[in-house]
């Protein structure tokens, strides 16, 4: 299936976000990550388990009337490091964006090791996760030492 | 400012000025020389957790240089029981001394507690985290009996999973290039990270089962205790632990200067009757506890150990 095929599986958008190239299943928890859930206004489409020729399967987003900000968008970082981001204006790409995935995750998710200093909510300090490695994605808590179990970080967003 | 987190805080060339400096002040830590390098200095004892020798080999090697210790006291009556964070915490300490040795039960509490401080945080154990202290007066020990620290055969024997204590020294260890050896029950062993970290460095680790076909290898054995409350019942732990206890007749054919080492309280892990024999350090290793946070102390308040001290020196 083509390319424009799937991106026609929903609506184009005349102004908004559109998050592609998520890891097949994930985009559930992209919008947790983004904050966004039924609560909001503005128009979500999304489609998951598309054929992808890059990466077999694939998860799609578009977000309608709002840009998402860099510092959103990193946060994806944790799920989706590779997904591809397009800020759309009048139905036409305005901007490409990318995630970056940075050397520390600063106040992004809680450790996920259930007896880290960090799990009291009224210690101040930031919550700091160590990329130890990108690929697969490794991160250590800077207080405790724990890797961290990558799926459960979505459970701990901050 | 620095203080003592994990063994990664410290160089090998420091470990070693530091175990150096040690040696040197053995006579001021017997209480032979009185050397007040620490004179006016405060020390802030907070254990959030039970200690016996911890707290007090600290209090005891602050005294020894000359300074005082401020307590925590009792965390029941302290404000941690009104529900004070760490950081209030840290931040009224911190304006109160000049260096902090701490113990709490939270992993991750000792390096939160550095980045709230301005002076030296000293951990002396994060839940089941590090004890970088404890590792200093093991290296110290280790030194002591085999004037060397590599190329050792190390076995570590019994809660490994738990045991902070052995997380900290197997790091150290490798670090000098010695061989380790983790001998434990299968629901004991040495969590993976640990034992994937120091194969990073290169170490070849072997992990078994069975401590007493270890013992005739071994320059040092390191036992800890197995706590009851990690197995489901009584009768499990006592098969299990059975298999984690020295006695005088296991060491037959150990090496001459094969040393036991235990950083205590001991339970029955190793029976009395090895107390008699040359292979016992565990009570010299108890007693290292206060040279090496003297002159760890020292090196983290800048003051330089003199080359030589009145009343012996070395040994």
């Amino acid at each position: 299936m083509s390319q424009e095929s799937n991106m026609r599986r929903v609506t184009a958008i005349k102004n908004g976000t559109v998050i592609d190239h998520i890891p097949s299943g994930k985009a559930l928890s992209v919008l947790k990550m983004l904050g966004i859930d039924g609560g909001m206004s503005n128009p979500i489409s999304m489609v998951m388990n598309v054929p992808s020729q890059k990466m077999g399967g694939k998860d799609i987003i578009k977000v309608e009337d709002r840009e998402l900000t860099q510092h959103e968008l990193d946060r994806l970082a944790l799920v989706a490091p590779d997904a591809s981001v397009a800020i759309i204006r009048s139905y036409a790409v305005a901007e490409k964006m990318e995630i970056n995935l940075t050397d520390e995750v600063v106040n992004v998710a809680r450790c996920t090791f259930s007896n880290c200093i960090t799990t009291n909510p009224m210690e101040p300090l930031p919550h700091r996760l160590i990329l130890t490695k990108r690929e697969p994605l490794e991160l250590r808590c800077r207080y405790c030492g724990k890797n961290q179990e990558i799926d459960k970080l979505v459970d701990n967003l901050l | 400012m620095p203080g003592l987190i994990t063994m990664d805080d410290l160089t090998n060339e420091e470990i070693i000025s530091i175990l150096d400096d040690a040696e040197r002040l053995l006579p001021v830590a017997k209480g032979d020389t009185y050397l007040p390098l620490l004179q006016g200095k405060i020390l802030g004892n907070l254990f959030f957790e039970p200690s016996t020798r911890t707290r007090m080999s600290f209090e005891t090697a602050m005294k020894r240089l000359g300074g005082d210790v401020v307590n925590l006291g009792d965390v029941k009556t302290s404000s941690v029981v009104k529900g004070e964070t760490l950081f209030d915490t840290i931040q009224m300490v911190d304006g109160y001394t000049d260096i902090i040795a701490m113990r709490h039960p939270r992993q991750g509490a000792a390096q939160y507690a550095s980045d709230s401080a301005q002076v030296p945080i000293m951990n002396g154990g994060d839940g089941a985290g590090h004890h970088p202290t404890q590792t200093m007066l093991d290296l110290f020990t280790i030194r002591q009996a085999h004037g060397r620290l590599d190329g050792l055969n190390v076995v570590l024997a019994g809660d490994l999973r738990y045991g902070r204590t052995v997380h900290s020294l197997s790091h150290a260890l490798v670090r000098f290039g010695c061989n380790v050896t983790f001998a434990s029950p299968e629901s004991l062993r040495m969590p993976e990270e640990i034992v994937n970290d120091l194969k990073a460095h290169g170490a070849e680790v072997i992990e078994t089962t069975n401590l007493l076909e270890q013992i005739n290898n071994a320059d040092v054995i390191y036992m800890t205790r197995i706590q009851k409350e990690r197995f489901p019942d009584e009768d499990e732990y006592a098969k299990v632990a059975g298999a984690y206890k020295l006695h005088a007749r296991d060491l037959d054919g150990a090496k001459e200067n094969m040393i036991i080492m235990h950083p205590l309280p001991r339970v029955d892990e190793i029976h009395p009757s090895v107390d008699a024999t040359r292979h016992a350090f565990y009570f010299e290793q108890a007693f290292n506890g206060v040279v090496a946070r003297m002159s760890l102390m020292c090196w983290l308040l800048g003051v330089k150990v003199p080359e030589s001290i009145a009343g012996g020196g070395s040994e």
